[in-house]
């Protein structure tokens, strides 16, 4: 008997065949076994698309576990740090779950899908094991449905006529953190509208056996609104322009770290509104708790930084010249849509209040030469990119 | 007749390192070897024809970078190669487990068995990491001890508290129980699938008298894991050219440093005067004289062999009398004809460069244990078999093959009594047919074996049982108590003298660790500045 | 019905006891709920034949702290006390042991045993002292108290001067076997110290960690076995009387159902059939993983911490088995008069190490070890007039046989541990009446122990001190508001010692005092 070996290297998304007919760059790398391009045309491009007309990035590889039973919501309401209970059907929750010390293990979107008590979690990391433990006591079926299940995310500014026009009737009275389903060529299609670019979007989630006709239709549809696929670049920057964390790049997940105080509480990443210490138990609570009580230790800050070098690595100082560093930039960017110089980063409390001037030290290099500048910071409160239309529904049409 | 400052005994890995930091230091040290080759049990032998064995310990992942860079060892020749550093296990079924590099590659195979222990896998792997972390800090340092009021142990006592407590409440106590117990347990912990426990299990027993459900065997697989190729924590490696290229280039190092290597000088006493050691007696007669005697032998045959009774303390005695040094473990070394074909594998697959094992239960894994607690070898042994000439191609002619094999359990003694040529056969079958049964043409390509048990090791390498690690990784035999409470830091019972081997602090394996640090402790005595290499830390 | 107590004590076995009465002696107003119409667990003498009576699991009284009693100012009437061990021998040779005394083995063996003896009750002593306290915390944020006592274990160690202090850091983690392999000849005495070391556990005398199984059993008294007269009742009634005299209400045959949690705090408990009684303070005597998975229900837990309790090792290896008797049986070598000591079957460390290979794999020991008592011998309240009872305590027996208990494979187990103590009573067979075997399975139905285990979970270093149960939920306080344990599960373990409950009550009320 031989047995067929695993799948090796890595894994191919349903809509690859459409990816590899358009990809010009042949640059491909690792997500969760998958190949995810970093780019099919050329960053900019693909960048303008998402903030000028439409983006279309594959979520494919996204990890998804459908959770069910009746006590679906007690699960999921226990595990993440936000009130579950008044996510109702058809809406969808940001949310984050934490160790027992409060440490945040991932971030990720709960939807509450259209029937009643059945949850999907979508999230960067696998938890199945944790899952499994948490679900100890509790009547609830966890079912790993990232391969079933595959996605795009259409974002920008003309997503909506995208869609509009592809058929998807109604899409107009979507609100934000909504989600709603359709017909689509007999397969059902779930569309919520959430995204990880800070701009008007969408997410469409179906069988994978239809991903490819999905793509084609949504490109039939959207030839006429500037749609174009883009790759992890584009969003990436997209994402920071919008202040959202990555996990891997503003945070580390708690399991994955080995180092002691290398992970981050939710409080500490500047998600103190996830947190609902009224609800009755979540994991991680206590210590959130002490944590509130007694101060963080790090701070997660969105920074608007003087001139136009990008703050890559850099060091975070409270003064100008001497003096110890008080945190380092984990993402940074130019926005070319703000024309600013934009980074988050992780600063020790108390520094970084929202308002307060901390100094960044960035590297860059000219021809083959590095120099250095000293470059004042200012904390920010608001995300650096945050248009109207991102909440407007019904959302114009363009 | 010449006067050595210091003469070190034993040529194997751990001896020629100590040796050449003393002979760094401007010292002249004279490195005696019973053997006409050197290395000890860091050997390459050609013992079949065209065929180079690496008859004793075959991998090389613990050998300390910070030692490798600062003797200069790839300038000596030495050039360790990791390659594939999966593996697989066979099952019973025709199935197998495979063993990947890739991290995804590894999830989807582990997901074939159990999806929560695919998942559970990485959990496993950052917990083992910071225990790797944590004790990787300490393998270049003197143990402290806890006993004494100096000033210097006291330092390292808050220093070993100090890295404990960094760790943070959870993870103190989390390590607390990982040091104390079995790796069955452990295992358990995170995994549900039997031959997925059983493969990572392996890793807590070999080279040692202990059975998986035994605790403190989760601490034996972190000596395992440990080691490092490149800052990869976890890899390992092979010395181009087998095991005996580390001697090698430990030895060239050392003359290098103007030392002096004598082979076939097998030491018979360590002499003793006034309660300071005077030099040493070889075996043929002559008496070579030294301030400083380091012994690289096990302690066993340190004090209860080469020394005299009456000049050591009764306790001392006594304690080094009921050290436990095991013998459970064999090997096999076999040369092949050709590459030997395993029909459960995909064809081209990767793992046949890897660790093969055909151990699939846990079950499996511990009878072999109870078959040597009555003093016999396993019957259903756990074999840890690769084939190092699919890396290192001069180890055997063209197109033919070199293949390692290390056999847990296999008992000192067969109750009791020595072991008849007879019965050592018996043990080479029993291995050879557990392989053939996963490759039929297995048998046909056997062109040469060598049958090693811990009586034949002891024999030719002289370590005591022929145990790879000097003595019993027990939690009463590591750090502090290493081999012997209140001479863990290096030192023997007698002016002098000094122990360089395995049995002290930090233990065995190719890791040149007690070595260094014990000529760091002779160079303290000799008032001469330290040489020895720092860690390199926060791998 | 609702009542409203200070705190409700869940199981009356001996550590619910002492805790109940310790918190009743300070004021609080107790209610101690046990599901069995007994009070006292498994310290219990159950009636199994027609006239016969016995100790039902725990069948001798050697670990009661001296403090308890001193607290409680118990009075537990005694049968015997000073038991000798007599390790019995096929030939007839057996030998016989009374604390620092052994005879039956040379002089040589006798004068290693005296000093063996030496060293182990100085450690047992050390460690008794952190028995009868709670153990600290390891944290940057530790207590005063906690940090105390971590300094003054680190003091204690130390002044047992160098060379004892080395031996306890080496000897603490170490096998039972090598020691008694570096120091005696005698079989029997090996064996006999094995089976001290090794009883109630999942260990072997090879595994290391049996040297702290065979302290723990030394701590507090050294060992010295007595037999309360009327069985263990007798210790376990004393606590009770010691209980309601200071004032707590104890009802039996109440069977709690659920601890009821609200808001991360508890209310209550509510029992089987249906009546609930409130109280801000709930301590359970049942062990950590049937109080935590059962009664309170991992959803008000987290998840990291249900992990851990879901991995405390808890598999009892212990049966037990009673004999009706017409009259005692005959030993070769023993007297009549003798028949009133311990017996055990356990000829060498290895006949103990083999025994337990088995339950490695699920399976009953072929060559079982015993510990055997004639508890009629000093007591003839347990028995009609002129009979006797036997009850032993038989190494190894799996608590999960590899396919399932069933009247069948109790039935050829009772066989077989007949047959083996026919090796040493040849005429046992014919003298039997009655026979009762209590499997670990049996032990964890009737006497609500998960996995039918004596101490709670295997006492094993990283399930000790700091990690009993589980870390950081070390000191009887649990991580929902208001529970705590107080049972053998907690630190120090089990046996019938009454330190976890008398720990956990000054825990509490320390605690319940900062709230």
């Amino acid at each position: 008997m031989t047995i067929i070996e695993v799948e090796q290297g890595r894994l191919r998304s349903p809509f690859y065949p459409r990816q590899a007919e358009i990809d010009r760059l042949s640059l491909w790398h690792d997500w969760k076994g998958y190949a995810s391009a970093d780019g099919f045309y050329d960053t900019s491009l693909e960048y303008f698309a998402v903030r000028n007309s439409t983006g279309v990035f594959d979520i494919s590889p996204m990890t998804k576990y459908r959770v069910t039973g009746p006590d679906s919501l007690e699960f999921v309401d226990r595990l993440v740090t936000r009130n579950m209970r008044k996510v109702k059907p058809g809406r969808v929750a940001y949310a984050v779950w934490c160790d027992d010390e409060g440490q945040v293990i991932d971030d990720g979107t709960i939807f509450h899908l259209e029937e009643e008590g059945v949850y999907r979690i979508c999230s960067q990391e696998r938890h199945f094991s944790w899952f499994k433990t948490a679900a100890i006591d509790m009547d609830v079926t966890i079912v790993d449905e990232t391969k079933d299940i595959c996605g795009l995310a259409v974002q920008g500014p003309t997503s909506f006529s995208v869609l509009n026009s592809m058929g998807l009737d109604g899409l107009e009275n979507l609100r934000p953190f909504g989600l709603t389903t359709f017909d689509f060529q007999g397969a059902e299609l779930m569309v919520s509208r959430t995204g990880f670019t800070g701009d008007l979007g969408y997410e469409l989630w179906i069988n994978p056996e239809k991903a490819v006709d999905l793509w084609d239709a949504l490109f039939d549809a959207g030839k006429l609104f500037g749609i174009r696929a883009i790759g992890t670049s584009a969003l990436h920057l997209s994402r920071i322009e919008a202040g959202f964390i990555q996990a891997y790049d503003d945070f580390l997940p708690a399991h994955a770290t080995v180092r002691p105080g290398r992970s981050r509480s939710p409080l500490e990443l500047g998600l103190e509104w996830l947190v609902d210490f009224k609800k009755p138990n979540f994991n991680g609570r206590r210590a959130l708790e002490k944590e509130m009580h007694n101060g963080s230790t790090w701070r997660l800050v969105k920074l608007d930084i003087e001139g136009n070098k990008p703050a890559h690595h850099s060091y975070i100082y409270p003064r100008k010249g001497r003096g110890k560093e008080c945190g380092f930039i984990t993402s940074a960017a130019w926005s070319p849509v703000c024309k600013q110089n934009i980074a988050l980063g992780t600063v020790r409390t108390p520094y970084g209040k929202v308002g307060d001037k901390l100094y960044v030290e960035i590297y860059y290099q000219r021809e083959m030469h590095w120099s250095k500048v000293v470059a004042e910071a200012t904390v920010v409160d608001q995300p650096f990119w945050n248009p109207p239309r991102r909440r407007a529904t019904p959302p114009g049409a363009c | 007749m010449k006067t050595y400052d210091a003469i070190v005994v034993g040529a194997g890995h751990n001896g020629l390192t100590n040796a050449a930091y003393l002979a760094k230091s401007g010292l002249n040290v004279l490195c005696v070897e019973k053997n006409d080759y050197i290395g000890g049990a860091t050997v390459s032998r050609n013992l079949y024809k065209d065929w180079l064995y690496s008859n004793c310990s075959y991998v090389c992942s613990l050998l300390r970078p910070e030692i490798y860079r600062d003797l200069e060892l790839a300038r000596h020749g030495l050039q360790v190669t990791p390659p594939y550093g999966g593996g697989c296990n066979f099952m019973q079924n025709g199935d197998y487990l495979g063993s990947y590099i890739d991290h995804e590659v590894q999830y989807r195979e582990f997901a074939r068995f159990s999806k929560a222990d695919a998942d559970a896998y990485e959990r496993y792997a950052a917990d083992i990491m910071r225990q790797c972390r944590f004790i990787r800090d300490f393998l270049l340092r003197t143990p402290p001890d806890p006993a004494s009021f100096k000033l210097r142990d006291l330092r390292e006592l808050a220093y070993l508290g100090k890295k404990f407590f960094e760790m943070g409440e959870q993870q103190m106590y989390d390590s607390i129980r990982f040091w104390t117990m079995s790796v069955a347990e452990y295992l358990d912990e995170y995994f549900e699938t039997d031959v997925i426990k059983s493969k990572l299990s392996g890793s807590g027993i070999i080279g040692t008298a202990l059975g998986i459900h035994s605790p403190g065997t989760s601490y034996v697989l972190l000596h395992h894991y440990m080691g490092d190729i490149d800052g990869n924590i976890g890899a390992w490696g092979f010395a181009r050219g087998g095991t005996g290229a580390v001697a090698s280039a430990i030895s060239k190092a050392f003359l290098s440093y103007g030392g002096e290597l004598r082979t076939e000088a097998g030491v018979e006493q360590i002499t003793v005067k006034n309660g300071k050691v005077t030099g040493v007696a070889l075996s043929s007669g002559e008496e070579i004289k030294a301030n400083v005697v380091v012994s690289a032998m096990d302690v066993k045959n340190t004090f209860l062999r080469c020394m005299d009774k009456k000049v050591l303390d009764e306790d001392f005695y006594h304690r080094v009398k009921h050290f436990k040094i095991r013998g459970s473990s064999g090997k096999l070394n076999i040369a092949l004809g050709g590459l030997p074909s395993f029909p459960a594998l995909p064809k081209d697959s990767l793992l046949i460069n890897g660790f093969m094992h055909f151990t699939d239960t846990m079950e499996r894994m511990e009878r072999a244990y109870d078959d040597w607690k009555e003093g016999t070898w396993s019957k259903d042994p756990y074999v840890d078999m690769m084939i190092p000439t699919l890396t290192d191609p001069t180890m055997a002619p063209p197109g033919k093959h070199f293949m390692s094999c290390f056999v847990q359990y296999c008992p000192a003694q067969i109750e009791g009594r020595d072991w008849t040529d007879e019965e050592r056969q018996q043990f080479g079958q029993t291995v050879i047919d557990q392989i053939a049964k996963y490759s039929p043409d297995f048998k046909s390509l056997i062109e040469h074996v060598e049958i090693r048990t811990p009586a034949v090791i002891e024999d030719e390498i002289g370590i005591t049982e022929g145990n790879i690690f000097h003595g019993e990784l027990t939690m009463d035999q590591l750090m502090f108590n290493r081999p012997v409470p209140g001479y863990a830091q290096y030192r023997g019972p007698v002016g002098g003298l000094y122990m360089c081997g395995s049995s002290a602090h930090p233990g065995g394996g190719i890791m040149a660790a007690p070595g260094c640090n014990a000529a760091r402790e002779i160079l303290l005595d000799l008032k001469r500045p330290n040489i020895t290499p720092i860690t390199f830390g926060d791998d | 019905m609702t009542d409203k107590f200070d705190a409700i004590v869940i199981g009356a076995g001996h550590n619910g006891l002492v805790c109940a009465s310790l918190l009743a002696k300070s004021g609080k107003k107790v209610l101690v709920l046990e599901a069995n119409e007994q009070v006292g667990g498994a310290a219990v003498t159950r009636s199994f034949a027609t006239g016969y009576s016995v100790s039902a699991v725990s069948h001798l009284l050697y670990q009661l702290q001296p403090q308890v009693e001193k607290d409680l100012e118990l009075n537990v009437s005694l049968a015997a006390e000073r038991l000798d061990t007599i390790a019995l021998s096929e030939d007839g040779n057996h030998v016989r042991i009374n604390g620092d005394d052994v005879s039956g083995v040379s002089d040589a063996d006798k004068g290693e045993y005296q000093a063996f003896r030496k060293r182990m009750t100085r450690f047992a002593d050390l460690l008794n002292t952190y028995f009868n306290r709670t153990a600290p915390r390891l944290a940057k944020d530790a207590s005063k108290s906690d940090l105390l006592t971590l300094g003054k274990l680190g003091f204690d160690i130390r002044r047992l001067g160098r060379k004892e202090m080395q031996q306890f850091l080496r000897l603490i983690g170490m096998n039972i076997c090598d020691e008694v392999n570096e120091r005696f000849e005698s079989g029997l005495l090996r064996g006999a110290i094995s089976l001290d070391a090794t009883l109630g556990t999942h260990l072997g005398p090879r595994s290391p960690t049996t040297i702290l199984t065979y302290l723990y059993r030394l701590a507090g008294t050294h060992g010295t076995l007595s037999l309360p007269a009327g069985g263990m009742s007798a210790v376990s009634e004393a606590l009770a009387d010691s209980a309601r005299n200071n004032g707590a209400v104890i009802k039996t045959g109440m069977k709690v159902a659920r601890v009821i949690v609200e808001s991360s705090r508890v209310a209550g408990v509510e029992t089987e059939s249906g009546e609930s009684f409130t109280s801000q303070c709930v301590v359970s005597n049942a062990d950590p993983k049937a109080t935590i998975m059962k009664l309170v229900g991992a959803r008000h837990l987290e998840t990291g911490f249900v992990r851990r309790i879901q991995h405390i090792r808890m598999r009892g290896n212990a049966a037990k088995l009673h004999l009706a008797l017409d009259d005692l049986p005959t030993m070769d070598g023993i007297e009549r008069r003798e028949f009133g000591n311990r017996f055990l079957i356990a000829p060498d460390e290895r006949y103990v190490e083999r025994a337990f290979n088995y339950v490695k794999y699920g399976d009953a020991s072929a060559k079982p070890v015993f510990e055997i008592t004639f508890p009629s011998f000093h007591d003839n309240t347990l028995v009609p007039a002129g009979k006797h009872v036997m009850s032993a305590v038989i190494q190894y027996v799996p608590y999960e046989l590899r396919d399932g208990w069933s009247d069948d494979s109790r039935n050829a187990f009772k066989k077989l541990a007949l047959e083996t103590l026919s090796d040493y009573m040849p005429d046992v067979e014919q003298k039997v009446t009655t026979a009762e075997l209590l499997t670990p399975a049996d032990i964890e139905e009737q006497f609500h122990i998960t996995g039918g285990h004596w101490h709670h979970g295997e006492l094993t270093l990283d399930q000790f001190l700091f990690t009993r149960p589980v870390g950081g939920a070390h000191q009887y306080a649990m991580p929902v508001g208001g529970l705590y344990l107080c049972g053998a599960g907690t630190h120090p373990g089990g046996g019938v010692s009454g330190a976890a409950g008398r720990n956990a009550a000054r825990a509490i009320l320390k605690r319940e005092k900062t709230v």
